[in-house]
């Protein structure tokens, strides 16, 4: 075995392993604390997992591709936000009363292409300005985040369409709806990332921009249609998601980003830049969905759920780093 | 007569406050290897650079052919053919060999996929040409560092190349794989491609290439056939004025043994090393770049565990933990990356100056700032170091400055072991022979001073002593009565030289 | 030509002699924040003559004074090259925890209690990210939830009153006055006086520098890299929980969410005094500047009438100036150089 192989294939298959664990433990340990006297490991309730799964990744498929290409997007809860209201509120306008039902693709139309846009424009601010996304995206979450509040204050945005909630709670091969559209979402960013010229390309930004520069890589496009990409991915997340609750709270997508980046750092992206794939964030996503469901199963409450994913995420970095350690003769740097 | 591949007319670059390049013309014919020498700073890396694009010259031309040509950037350059093999290899480690090979030309299919039967199968017919042991495939990242270089080589064929620039492309080679590297240069040269390359290490250069250039100062000395000259009027030409790089050997008293190391070991690294150095002696190390020298400074100055082994201060075994460990212990090292390790170069010079004492130099709870401006015109004063005003920041400082200020940093600590690590890399020839002499002034007032270089006539010109170390051992220990040139490059190829402490 | 003018325009002659135009842009990009800033004072003052009244001032700052609070702890962080992001979670802690503890030991003993427990938080992120050398932003990131978490799990969920509202000395550190000042702004003041010391004139300070400056070359000089990080995050947790003290103080009564987002906002301040986010530079002074910078545009843009929300849009724009023109002054370029 090469060294660093085994950090390689306990990286690789980690996310997996992980997944395994938490099933047997919230199996075996709900037989003892659960309240409900159904198993966790029930067809339906791993159905209803990963419909929950989609509006977190659906987005962490797009931050994927952007922690890869070395940068990162902290605004997408914003983004989904705004793309929520734009969704819901797009269908009452009076323009569009004499559409029927036939608002509902333009509404779609509408937010896809306005989560698209903000996406857009952070990604051409870093590239034009040469400002840290960190710091770009820091920004535009308040900003995007103001924007919401802005347009109906405290008060959330409601339209109900009932031909719409029909499409989003219908189940097509058992799968629902939203299900469907995280593992397109996923196949698509999939072929993306490992197929397109593109998607090698951002591979090759984040892992050597000086690199990539100097073979003539335009690095400023490619960063700005990840930015997009991701963009879209939440507005798409939040049409899938509030075509069946439509209502929206201005403070709706709050700490979406925490949960994108615990999932696509769980699923193996280097933080850096450089590698991940989607197969391993969406290991990352239902890991996550798994500990909040398994967790609820027991009986914890939402504020263990938090608590435990913070810690994840340390313990995944501290794992990540020990087996990183080169052993006693490295440099004390 | 056959035409050049590639005509250097008189070229200028200027930046601010410095001429880096002045007038330099040579011309590289097809199929010849043709070396460009010349010290640290002497503008190969600036000439470079205007060649691949990435500076517009100020004056002169590029000629290629007959016509002068323009080099808007490096993908112009690659477009006409030129290519670069990289001292610092430009890779994506998590890419496969092929992708890093046709990067930023990624053969397309319909809907912007990657047709990778085709990358696959003219990255295959290029690895072929090279003969190596991997495939198109592989990722780069489980390459071997030679392997690495090839697949950059490898990028330099996918082109029709004329001109191949390598610069120091045995840097971090073992022998064997700068056999193969040397096999592929005779290939690129028997096809009719012009190579320029660029090495400090002479048997290199007599050994592949047809014709030397050398630049001084930015200023081209002249172009002579490789054949026709010796090793010491290139370096003549090199260095200009003769550098006094007379023997040294302290006529002083020696005093005490102040450090004493035993069968010292760390991992791989190095092992079962041995030697002591007294108060008032210089004692060099020289070998290969990853010999284990910079390693055994940086145990000694408690940055790296030992494995096992005895470091003993003044006849005392010690356990060296830490920097702060080795400072309190009397140990100082200048290390070898002055801007990456030595200095804080957005701090001005005086804080960088007193940094290791910032904890003695108090002033109830704040910093005494008049002593650490006392401290600084001292060492300003004697180090000569040139500067408008402790207030400039270090970045702003010339290469030599700065290097004066990372020494004055630790002579303030009043060491009792001074450990230099590359002292001159990177410094221009006046500031060279200044701190030559200060370090033998420093060994005869009484310090103990340990200088690691590779530089040849360095170590000799400054040594009392000689240790000569080959693969992470200590070879021999020469005294500067019995060392030769010869003797020591051998040791430090690993030939002859008998193990002697 | 009045001989103010006169003085005025011989006064620019002079400068324009000795700068040349290329440093005058320079310093108008590395200055561009404060001259934005005194326009827009300048503006504001224009549009609503209330805007720089002695009050309004006082309750500017005010109001300032628990962002401003935790901004100088988060200076001390990102000055040594790092981020914290669990400030906002970990100032709804001291908070939620400081108000129960008062009812149940008194505020003379909640006070030190819920200081304690929060600079064990500081102590812990200090760990991971000294000691362990783990990436700041992900850490913290992840403390921010964690400590959200650990905030809920303490309160039950529930809002957390003080029994006897009237009746508590406690309220001074939010409500009281000294000298006619709100305390608030006298700790604000008093700290950032102690902490604006501690970082330029003290070794401690120095290393903070050189740790972020180059933390290689640091280690390399003897600085415990390592422990001073770990000190930065300490100082920075004693920051939250004197904030949290007067967040509880003042409203006696609070959310288990009174802190969430504040991180954003203090980043913001700390980003808008100038400094970077590569570690090395930044000053407390620049940071209060960052802090009174926000403020102000938060009031000015609620006195003129427009929406309280309006200054979040505001702020995403005025940072990314700031940094874009931080960073064009560097390079020379306005625009940045990426293909």
């Amino acid at each position: 075995m090469q060294p660093g192989a085994l950090s390689k294939a306990l990286k690789s298959g980690a996310i997996w392993g992980f997944i395994v664990l938490e099933l047997a433990f919230f199996s075996i340990a709900g037989e003892f604390l659960s309240l409900s006297d159904k198993a966790f490991m029930d067809w339906e309730n791993m159905l209803l997992l990963l419909k929950q799964s989609a509006p977190i990744g659906i987005i962490a498929m797009g931050m994927t591709l952007v922690m890869v290409n070395g940068n990162i997007d902290l605004s997408v809860g914003a983004t989904f936000a705004i793309a929520a209201i734009v969704l819901l509120d797009s269908m009452t306008w009076p323009i569009f009363a004499g559409l029927g039902d036939w608002v509902i693709p333009v509404a779609w139309l509408l937010a896809l292409a306005v989560g698209t846009l903000l996406g857009a424009l952070n990604g051409l601010i870093v590239w034009k300005t040469g400002v840290d996304a960190f710091i770009v995206t820091l920004g535009s979450m308040l900003g995007f985040r103001g924007i919401v509040f802005m347009f109906n204050g405290e008060n959330p945005t409601s339209h109900l369409n009932w031909t719409l909630v029909d499409f989003a709670e219908a189940q097509f091969l058992g799968l629902h709806t939203a299900t469907w559209f995280l593992l397109g979402v996923t196949l698509a960013l999939w072929f993306v990332m490992a197929r397109t010229v593109h998607g090698r390309n951002a591979y090759a930004i984040g892992d050597n921009r000086e690199a990539a520069v100097n073979a003539g890589i335009r690095v400023g496009p490619h960063m700005m249609i990840n930015f997009a990409i991701i963009g879209f991915l939440a507005a798409l997340s939040a049409v899938v998601f509030y075509s069946e609750s439509g209502s929206v709270n201005p403070n709706d997508g709050q700490l979406y980003e925490l949960w994108v980046i615990t999932a696509v750092v769980l699923g193996g992206t280097k933080i850096t830049g450089g590698a991940g794939n989607v197969i391993g964030t969406f290991g990352g996503v239902i890991a996550i969905q798994l500990l909040r469901k398994g967790l609820g199963h027991i009986g914890a409450d939402t504020s263990t759920v938090n608590l435990v994913i913070g810690l994840i995420l340390i313990a995944v970095l501290i794992l990540d780093r020990q087996l990183n350690i080169k052993g006693k003769e490295e440099l004390k740097v | 007569m056959t035409d050049p591949v590639l005509r250097l007319e008189n070229i200028v670059k200027t930046f601010p406050g410095v001429r880096a390049l002045d007038g330099v013309s040579f011309s590289v014919m097809p199929g010849e290897v043709h070396a460009l020498m010349g010290e640290n700073g002497a503008g190969k890396s600036t000439l470079m650079k205007v060649l691949g694009g990435i500076h517009q010259p100020d004056g002169g031309a590029i000629v290629m052919g007959d016509t002068p040509v323009v080099m808007a950037g490096p993908l112009e350059a690659k477009a006409k053919g030129i290519v670069f093999i990289h001292q610092e290899l430009s890779l994506a480690e998590e890419l496969s060999v092929a992708e890093n090979i046709y990067l930023g030309e990624l053969p397309r299919k319909s809907f912007g996929r990657v047709d990778w039967a085709r990358l696959a199968e003219r990255t295959n017919s290029i690895l072929k040409k090279l003969n190596v042991g991997f495939d198109a495939r592989t990722r780069v990242g489980d390459l071997s560092i030679a392997n690495q270089q090839m697949v950059e080589i490898a990028r330099a064929l996918t082109v029709d190349a004329k001109a191949v620039i390598f610069d120091e492309p045995t840097a971090s080679l073992t022998d064997a794989e700068k056999v193969v590297l040397f096999d592929v240069i005779a290939d690129l040269k028997a096809s009719g491609v012009g190579i320029i390359y660029i090495s400090h290490r002479m048997e290199e250069i007599f050994k592949i290439t047809d014709r030397i250039s050398i630049l001084r100062d930015g200023q081209y000395q002249g172009t002579v056939n490789t054949a026709e000259t010796t090793e010491e009027a290139v370096t003549q030409m090199m260095i200009g004025r003769k550098l006094d790089l007379s023997r040294n050997a302290s006529h002083h008293e020696l005093g005490n043994v102040a450090l004493q190391v035993r069968g010292l070991s760390c991992g791989k690294l190095y092992s079962d090393v041995s030697f002591e150095v007294r108060r008032g002696e210089v004692l060099g190390f020289y070998g290969l770049v990853g010999a284990g020298r910079t390693e055994i400074a940086e145990t000694l100055f408690g940055l790296r565990d030992p494995s096992s082994g005895q470091i003993l201060l003044d006849g005392e075994e010690v356990r060296i933990s830490s920097p702060a460990d080795a400072i309190a212990r009397g140990i100082s090292l200048v290390p070898e990356d002055r801007k990456g390790q030595g200095l804080v170069l957005g701090m001005n010079c005086r804080d960088n100056m007193t940094l290791p004492q910032v904890d003695d130099l108090k002033a109830g709870p704040f910093m005494a700032e008049g002593a650490e401006v006392a401290i600084f015109d001292q060492y300003r004063d004697k180090l000569d170091i040139r500067t408008p005003g402790w207030k400039q920041r270090v970045g702003n400082l010339s290469g030599g400055n700065q290097q004066k200020i990372v020494i004055g940093k630790w002579l303030s600590m009043h060491p009792n072991v001074l450990i230099v690590d590359e002292p001159t890399r990177g410094i221009d020839v006046g500031s060279k022979s200044e701190i030559h002499k200060l370090l033998r002034d420093l060994a005869a007032q009484g310090y103990a001073v340990i200088v690691i270089s590779s530089e040849m006539p360095e170590v000799l010109h400054v040594s009392d002593r000689i240790v000569a170390m080959y693969s992470g051992r200590i070879m021999r220990t020469f005294t500067s009565e019995e060392v030769t040139e010869d003797s020591l490059i051998q040791a430090i190829s690993g030939l002859g030289g008998d193990k002697a402490a | 030509m009045s001989d103010a003018s006169r003085n005025a325009s011989d006064l620019r002659e002079g400068i324009m002699a000795t700068l040349s135009r290329q440093q005058v842009g320079a310093i108008l990009a590395r200055q561009g924040i404060l001259i934005a800033f005194a326009v827009f004072m300048i503006a504001f003052t224009l549009a609503n003559p209330k805007f720089l009244t002695p009050d309004n001032v006082l309750s500017v700052v005010r109001s300032s004074a628990i962002i401003g609070v935790m901004a100088l702890g988060v200076t001390f962080v990102v000055i040594s090259g790092n981020l914290d992001l669990s400030v906002g979670s970990m100032m709804s802690f001291s908070t939620i925890v400081v108000l129960d503890l008062h009812d149940k030991m008194g505020p003379l003993l909640a006070i030190p209690a819920m200081f304690a427990m929060t600079l064990c938080l500081g102590a812990f992120i200090g760990f991971l990210v000294g000691y362990l050398r783990l990436n700041s932003l992900i850490v913290t990131l992840g403390m921010l939830s964690a400590i959200h978490g650990l905030t809920l799990t303490y309160s039950g969920g529930q809002n957390m009153d003080i029994a006897d509202k009237e009746g508590t000395w406690f309220s001074i550190f939010g409500q009281g006055t000294a000298l006619g000042i709100p305390v608030p702004i006298l700790i604000f003041v008093a700290l950032a006086a102690l902490l604006g010391l501690a970082l330029a004139k003290t070794p401690f300070g120095r290393k903070v520098y050189a740790v972020g400056g180059n933390g290689t070359a640091a280690t390399f000089s003897g600085i415990p890299r390592a422990r001073t990080v770990f000190t930065c995050y300490l100082i920075s947790a004693a920051c939250v929980a004197t904030a949290g003290l007067i967040q509880a103080s003042r409203s006696l009564g609070s959310q288990n969410t009174v802190g969430q987002g504040l991180e954003l906002e203090v980043l913001a301040a700390v980003i808008l005094g100038g400094a970077s986010l590569l570690g090395g530079s930044g000053t407390i002074f620049k940071t209060v500047i960052g802090v009174l910078i926000l403020g102000f545009i938060q009031n000015g843009l609620l006195l003129v009438g427009l929406q309280f929300y309006v200054q979040f849009v505001v702020t995403w724009v005025i940072i990314i100036l700031a940094v874009w023109l931080d960073i064009a002054a560097k390079r020379g370029k306005l625009w940045s150089p990426i293909a």
